[in-house]
C-alpha cells in the first residue's frame, strides 16, 4: 500500500527509480591503475600513437597530483586500485542500425525514458548512448552528416577525424588542470564529440546518455563540441546508474569551443545514484567542464539540473575571450538524505564588453550539504565587463545546509559585478497552510521546489524540461508507484 | 453540518478547550467571541487538523462523517475551508498556480477531472470580481509582501475559488482599516448561501456591523458559556466581556 507522507520530512524522502542493473555480458579489465592499463585501454580503442603518448603524459602528472580538498564536502578515501577503468557491453561489433542492438540493452533505454527508436526524429532529438566505458549507439548521425555536422561518439572521432581531436582535445581543459582532469585524460574511455561547421544551425538537439552499469566501475567520459563560426547547437546530457552500496567514481571531462558568433546551449539533468537514506553507495561525481568563448560576439549557455550523485564537485565555466562574447550558468541542484554537493561556476572575463549571467537555485533537505562556489574574475583588460549573480537557496527541513561561496577578482575598473544571494525555508506552518488547501504534503513540496527552481528550468529545451520537473518531483516523492 | 460535541484538546499537555459543543446548520453563520487566550484560534486549527493540538476527548461530525479520522488535506477537499488568521508566504509559487493546485487536488478528490486553464481563467474572474481583487496580486508569489489588507482579501478569494460548505474565518477582520474590513465583509457576505455555514472568530463586535450572524457564542476559558443571537453581540460590545466572565469566575471560585 502507498503510505502517504504527512511531514516535510516524510514528503522529501527519496526513492530511486533507476536503480536497476541490466544484465549484459560485459567485456571488463583488471581492478586497477598503472601504465599498463591504459596501455590496454589504449590498445582496445585501436588508438594513435598521440594519444596513448598523452594519456601517459597525463596519468604521469596525475602520479604528483594530490587530490583537491578545498571543496566543502566529506568523503572517505578514494582507492584508486580499486576501481575497474574499462568495461564495455560486448560484443563490440559496429552496429549499422538499432535493430542490430542487443535487446536486453534497448530494454535498459526504454526502461530509462530514452526511446532511440526513430521516432525519436519526430521530437528533433539526436542520441548517443554511453553505457559504462563506451558508446552504444548515435542515432541521425547520417542526416546529420549531410549538413556537415559530426556526432559521434569521441572514439570514432578519433578514428575518423584525428585532426579534429588532436587540435582541440585538452586545449580548454588541459590534462595539467586538476587531479580528476588529469585522471580522465588518463584514462578516458569514451564520450561524445559534436562538430558544428562553419554558418550551420544544428536542426536538432543533440543528447547523449550516460549510465554506469558495472559493478566498481569507474565512468570516465570525454565530451567535445566545436561550434565553428556563426554555428548553433544546443545539445543535452543525461546520466544515471544501478543501486550499489559501494560508492562508484564518475569522473568527466566537457570541453567547449565556440568560435565567432557560434553559440553552443549545454544542458545537464544529471540523476546518478544518490545512495540510500542512509547515506550508503552512491556515485561521486567529480567533473570538470569548461567553455571558451574563442571568438567575439560567441555565446556558452550551461543548464544543469543535479538531482543525484553522493556527492557533486562541479563547476562548468566559461572563458570569455572574444570581444562582446557572453557566459551563462542556470543550475539547479537538489540535494537530499546524506547527498553533498559542491557546484557552481567560474566566469573568466578576458574580451571587452564581455557579459556574464549566473542564475543559481540550491535546494537541500534531509541531512544534506549544498554549497554554490562560484569565481568571478575580470581581467585587465576586461573593459566594460558585466557580470549578475543570483544564488537562491531553499531548505526542506532543519537538518540540511546551505552555503555561498562566491569569489570576485575584478581588475578592470570599468567592470561592473553584482551578487544576490538569498536563503527561504519551506517550514510546517506552509505545509499546514498547504493542507488546509487540499494539497497534500508531497504535491506542496513539488509546487513550492517548481515554483523556486522555475527560472532555471525555463532555460531547458523544452522537452527535457517536463522531464527534468517530473525528476525534481520524483527525487522528492516519499513513495515511488 | 458540523457538529461538535465535547471536545477537549491539549497543545503541550496544557488543556486549551476543555468540552465545546457546538450545532452549525447548512446556511447558518455563527460568531464565536471572546476575550483573547480564551481558545477561539484553537478552536479553529483544531477543527481544520492542525497537528500540535492533541484532541483528548469528544467528537466531531462534519457532513456525517467523522472530522477527526480525516487528515487536514482530506477535511479541505470535503468542504472545510478555514481563513487564517496570519496567512502564510510561500515565496516562488503564484497565487495563481496555487490556488489552480488546490482546486484541481479537490476535484481530483471528488472524481472530477481537472479544470482546464479556460475554464479555470473564467472561474477567477468571476471571483475576482467578488472579493475585488486586482489580477496583478494573483500573479504574484502568495501573500509574500502583501499588505494585511491584500492577505485577508486573498483569503476570501481563495474561500470564494475553493466553494467550501463551511467556512471558518479566524479573525479575518483583525489588521484590517475600515476600508478594507468593508470589502472583505462584504465579501464574505456575497458568499453566503442557503447551503455554505460560516463560522465567523473575531474578538471585536465591529465585524459583525457588515456581517449579521445567525447566533452568537461568548468563549471563555476553554468552554461556551453563553450563546445567543445577534443582540448578544451588542450586549457584549456595550457592557464588556466582564458582565460574563465576571459571574463565571465567581461562580467558578465558590
Amino acid at each position: 500500500m502507498k503510505e502517504k507522507p504527512d511531514t516535510l520530512e516524510q514528503a522529501v524522502l527519496t526513492e530511486y527509480k533507476y536503480g536497476f542493473v541490466t544484465d549484459i555480458d560485459t567485456d571488463v579489465i583488471a581492478k586497477g591503475l598503472n601504465e599498463n592499463t591504459i596501455r590496454l585501454i589504449s590498445s582496445k580503442k585501436n588508438e594513435p600513437e598521440w594519444l596513448l603518448d598523452w594519456r601517459l603524459k597525463a596519468y604521469n602528472h596525475w602520479l604528483k597530483l594530490e587530490e583537491p580538498k578545498w571543496a566543502n564536502i566529506k568523503y572517505p578515501i578514494i582507492n584508486y586500485q580499486d576501481i575497474i577503468y574499462y568495461a564495455a557491453p560486448k560484443p563490440k561489433k559496429q552496429l549499422n542500425s538499432l535493430d542490430e542492438a542487443d535487446p536486453e540493452l534497448l530494454a535498459t533505454f526504454e526502461k530509462l525514458g530514452i526511446s532511440l527508436n526513430e521516432q525519436k526524429r519526430l521530437t528533433g532529438v539526436a542520441v548517443d548512448v554511453v553505457m559504462d566505458s563506451v558508446s552504444i549507439a548515435t542515432s541521425f548521425k547520417e542526416q546529420l552528416s549531410e549538413i556537415g555536422v559530426i556526432f559521434c561518439s569521441i572514439s570514432e572521432a578519433v578514428q575518423l577525424h584525428p585532426e579534429l581531436v588532436k587540435q582541440y582535445l585538452g586545449s580548454i581543459v588541459p590534462m595539467t588542470d586538476n587531479y580528476f582532469a588529469a585522471l580522465n585524460s588518463a584514462v578516458f574511455t569514451d564520450g561524445s564529440f559534436c562538430y558544428i561547421p562553419k554558418g550551420v544551425r544544428c536542426p536538432m538537439e543533440l543528447s547523449t546518455y550516460f549510465r554506469i552499469n558495472t559493478e566498481n566501475a569507474g565512468q570516465f567520459e570525454r565530451t567535445l563540441i566545436i561550434a565553428e563560426d556563426e554555428s548553433y547547437v544546443s545539445y543535452l546530457e543525461g546520466c544515471t546508474a544501478p543501486m550499489r552500496d559501494e560508492n562508484q567514481l564518475h569522473a568527466a571531462v566537457v570541453e567547449l569551443v565556440a568560435h565567432t558568433k557560434a553559440e553552443i546551449k549545454y544542458s545537464t539533468v544529471q540523476n546518478w545514484y544518490p545512495g540510500d537514506k542512509n547515506g550508503m553507495g552512491g556515485i561521486y561525481n567529480f567533473v570538470t567542464k569548461r567553455g571558451i568563448c574563442k571568438g567575439d560576439h560567441s555565446k556558452i549557455s550551461w543548464t544543469q539540473v543535479e538531482t543525484g550523485s553522493a556527492i557533486t564537485w562541479k563547476y562548468p565555466s566559461v572563458i570569455l575571450k572574444g570581444d562582446y562574447s557572453i557566459g551563462e550558468f542556470y543550475s539547479v541542484a537538489f540535494t537530499n538524505n546524506h547527498q553533498q554537493a559542491d557546484t557552481g561556476t567560474k566566469m573568466t572575463h578576458l574580451g571587452k564588453n564581455t557579459r556574464s549571467r549566473i542564475v543559481s537555485k540550491g535546494i537541500s533537505a534531509g541531512h544534506s550539504q549544498n554549497s554554490y562556489r562560484g569565481l568571478v574574475r575580470a581581467s585587465k583588460q576586461a573593459t566594460n565587463a558585466r557580470n549578475y549573480s543570483q544564488c537562491d537557496s531553499l531548505l526542506l527541513g532543519d537538518k540540511c545546509g546551505a552555503h555561498t561561496f562566491p569569489y570576485i577578482e575584478v581588475k578592470n575598473k570599468t567592470a561592473i559585478v553584482e551578487h544576490e544571494a538569498t536563503t527561504s525555508k519551506i517550514g510546517e506552518d506552509q505545509l499546514f497552510y498547504c493542507k488546509q488547501r487540499g494539497i497534500d504534503a508531497e504535491t506542496a513540496v513539488a509546487l513550492i521546489v517548481n515554483g523556486f527552481a522555475k527560472e532555471v528550468m525555463n532555460q531547458l529545451p523544452m522537452e527535457f524540461a517536463v522531464e527534468a520537473q517530473k525528476l525534481l518531483a520524483i527525487s522528492m516523492e516519499g513513495s515511488v508507484g | 453540518m458540523l457538529s461538535v460535541k465535547n471536545i477537549h484538546a491539549n497543545i503541550d499537555g496544557r488543556e486549551i478547550l476543555k468540552g465545546i459543543n457546538l450545532d452549525i446548520k447548512p446556511g447558518e453563520v455563527h460568531a464565536i467571541m471572546g476575550p483573547n487566550g480564551s481558545g477561539k484560534s484553537t478552536l479553529a486549527s483544531v477543527l481544520a487538523g492542525r497537528e500540535e493540538y492533541e484532541v483528548t476527548e469528544g467528537a466531531v461530525s462534519f457532513l456525517g462523517k467523522d472530522l477527526l479520522e480525516l487528515s487536514t488535506e482530506d477535511r479541505a477537499r470535503e468542504g472545510l475551508f478555514l481563513a487564517f488568521q496570519y496567512p502564510v508566504e510561500i515565496p516562488g509559487v503564484s497565487t495563481t498556480n496555487f490556488i489552480k493546485a488546490a482546486v484541481n487536488e479537490k476535484r481530483k478528490y471528488l472524481g472530477q477531472e481537472p479544470l482546464d486553464a479556460v475554464a479555470f481563467l473564467k472561474m477567477m474572474k468571476e471571483k475576482m470580481a467578488l472579493v475585488e481583487i486586482d489580477q496583478r496580486l494573483l500573479s504574484r508569489s502568495i501573500n509574500e509582501g502583501f499588505s494585511g489588507g491584500e492577505k485577508k482579501r486573498n483569503e476570501v478569494f481563495q474561500m470564494a475559488m475553493l466553494e467550501p460548505k463551511l467556512a471558518i474565518m479566524d479573525e479575518t477582520d483583525s489588521g484590517l482599516d475600515i476600508d478594507a474590513l468593508r470589502i472583505v465583509a462584504n465579501g464574505i457576505n456575497k458568499l453566503r448561501s442557503p447551503d455554505r455555514a460560516i463560522l465567523l472568530i473575531t474578538h471585536y463586535q465591529r465585524l459583525l456591523d457588515y456581517i449579521h450572524p445567525d447566533f452568537v457564542h461568548v468563549l471563555y476559558n476553554g468552554r461556551i458559556v453563553k450563546s445567543g443571537k445577534k443582540e448578544l453581540a451588542l450586549e457584549l460590545e456595550e457592557k464588556g466581556y466582564d458582565f460574563i466572565t465576571d459571574d463565571i469566575d465567581l461562580t467558578a471560585n465558590q
